[in-house]
């Protein structure tokens, strides 16, 4: 049977556009009959990826909003039902692109959950320094593109002057810029070379006059104010039932993050704060991510401090391949490498979820095993997807110009919500 | 870690006092403690039921619904619904097994709105079919897609 039944449905194009505008007109006011539909994206400068949006506008207002997703679709999840345990780090870079490590943490906690694994306090000091390092990566991103969106363009040169230090410190610790699969299930994949942490220090210690840099361009810029205040209002209430996690929910007044209040990977060892504005609108989102990053840089500079010695991964010789040196001269670390590569290792049946606070909100990893070397499902819930969802809510009788600063200020990856 | 519970009533005996239990007592089918983790499994008619009395039992906020395919064995489909309470920094699971034959339960979106997208990916993935479901869709694959990708009996590599 093939899934293409007639070359010319493949892509329905302007008739997909005029369905969407049928649909529309109904259940709308009687001044639906003078709106007009029309298509934002897929390819966009402003929907950062592939997110189309269908929007029906009656002059300049947003009457509705449906955001059509798919575009970025590689299957992942069906991907992972094929590969062993530890061949699913790599897909799980290749998530939410910009903070790739924070993927592998979430995957990671999961599947050592259902295996029941002890990872070392050096793996785990590592995992957060790496995490809050890429909330840095994703935030400058983030602050970037949502500059340059509104018009400011030399915010997003900046902003990827700094991102450019923070690749190369990846780029050190696991040999890859973007896709750097550093964290293993049972602890991370190497020992940070000489020096590292000193250039992380330096970049760190920097990094706070770097936002003042950022906050001198944007906070006091009136065409920055007047784009960004009171745009994307969203209620405590929606946010909760449309399922709404991260900045915006904070943003919202919803005092809510999981590294302080369900902790993972020692983050009760931290001291941080979790900032909180009740505005819920673009601008507090801004606020928040900033007040964030210097939170960030405080986790980050606690965590170099109390780094812990020891080991990086568990000690579990049958699902963490051996040290290269013990396999080329013991045999039993031999056979351990060889049953691993070739047939993974099994793990206990069972379902569990795990739960990590990413750049860009709440992150769950649903793993689900038979007892088999593969995982029978993996599921991710990335905030991305649903805070799309609140998209409508956030623009909903706002300018059409708004949109762009809401898409914005919800921070979305394309590769998070397509999966 | 916590020894896993599997008995329904042990489960029910272990947490006198989680507002979870005590709100599915009547509707719960099964109960599981497995890995620090609560999943109560419910009969598809009670799934509405059920969102509503873990909702009004403090568990606010739906994180996920999603499926897995239990193919060959029946009953074939487990819809996993999991929801957190911010109050008391826990998760519950809510199971529902489903018919390979008759793979249909009703949405919640009239309890979380946010269970809309989730929805529609799960009948997209997997072709379970959610009743009252506002915009029920096709929301990852193309429209004129023909099957269900996520399935057991559906090839990694497509049909092609």
């Amino acid at each position: 049977m093939s899934p293409i039944a007639a070359p010319d449905q493949i892509n329905p194009g302007i008739e997909d556009v005029i369905a969407d505008a049928e649909r529309h007109k109904h259940g709308s006011d009687p001044i639906a009959d003078q709106t007009m539909v029309i298509n934002m994206g897929p390819q966009h400068p402003s929907t950062h990826g592939v997110l189309r949006l269908v929007l029906e506008i009656d002059g300049e207002t947003v009457v509705s909003l449906a955001p059509d997703i798919g575009y970025l679709h590689t299957g992942i999840e069906k991907t992972c039902e094929a590969k062993f345990y530890q061949q699913v780090v790599p897909l799980t870079d290749r998530i939410d692109y910009l903070s790739p490590m924070t993927n592998n943490t979430a995957y990671a906690l999961a599947v050592e959950k259902l295996l029941d694994l002890e990872i070392p306090a050096k793996a785990q000091w590592l995992r957060v320094l790496f995490n809050e390092l890429m909330r840095l990566n994703s935030h400058l991103v983030w602050l970037g593109t949502h500059a340059m969106d509104i018009g400011a363009l030399t915010v997003f040169l900046y902003c990827f002057r700094e991102r450019e230090q923070l690749l190369r410190i990846f780029e050190a610790v696991s040999g890859q810029r973007m896709m750097t699969s550093y964290i293993r299930i049972g602890g991370v994949s190497l020992e940070p070379p000489m020096g590292l942490f000193d250039q992380i220090r330096a970049f760190l210690l920097d990094f706070p006059s770097k936002i003042h840099e950022y906050e001198t361009l944007l906070t006091g810029n009136p065409i920055w104010i007047n784009r960004l205040k009171g745009v994307g209002y969203i209620s405590p209430e929606d946010a909760i039932a449309l399922g709404v996690t991260g900045p915006p929910l904070r943003a919202a007044g919803i005092d809510f993050d999981v590294r302080r209040d369900m902790p993972y990977s020692s983050y009760e060892k931290f001291q941080f704060n979790v900032p909180v504005s009740t505005e819920s609108d673009v601008w507090a989102r801004y606020v928040l991510r900033m007040q964030e990053m210097r939170e960030s840089v405080r986790i980050c500079l606690q965590a170099l401090d109390g780094m812990p010695e020891g080991r990086i991964v568990a000690d579990a010789p049958k699902i963490i391949l051996p040290d290269r040196e013990q396999m080329k001269t013991q045999m039993e670390s031999l056979i351990h490498h060889f049953k691993i590569v070739t047939e993974g290792f099994a793990v206990p049946a069972g379902e569990v979820t795990s739960s990590v606070e990413a750049a860009h909100g709440m992150m769950n990893y649903y793993v689900v095993s038979d007892g088999t070397a593969k995982p029978y499902r993996v599921h991710m819930r990335n905030a991305d997807y649903a805070n799309l969802q609140a998209l409508e809510t956030m623009c909903k009788g706002r300018l059409l110009a708004d949109v762009v600063a809401v898409i914005g200020s919800i921070d979305i990856v394309l590769g998070a919500i397509d999966r | 870690m916590d020894p896993a519970i599997l008995d329904t009533q042990a489960v029910f005996d272990k947490f006198p006092d989680e507002p979870a239990l005590s709100a599915l007592s009547d509707l719960a089918t099964a109960a599981k403690y497995d890995r620090e983790e609560l999943t109560v499994t419910v009969a598809r008619e009670n799934i509405i039921a059920a969102c509503e009395a873990v909702k009004a039992a403090g568990y606010n906020f739906l994180e996920d619904v999603t499926a897995v395919d239990w193919y060959p064995s029946e009953p074939r489909f487990q819809i996993s619904y999991s929801i957190l309470s911010f109050s008391l920094k826990r998760r519950v699971r809510l199971a529902v097994r489903l018919a390979g034959d008759d793979a249909s339960l009703d949405s919640i979106t009239g309890v979380w709105p946010a269970a809309n997208f989730y929805e529609r990916e799960v009948f997209d993935l997997f072709g379970v079919h959610f009743g009252g479901h506002p915009n029920l869709r096709r929301i990852m694959m193309p429209e004129d897609w023909q099957g269900h990708p996520l399935r057991k009996d559906y090839p990694v590599e497509g049909y092609r």
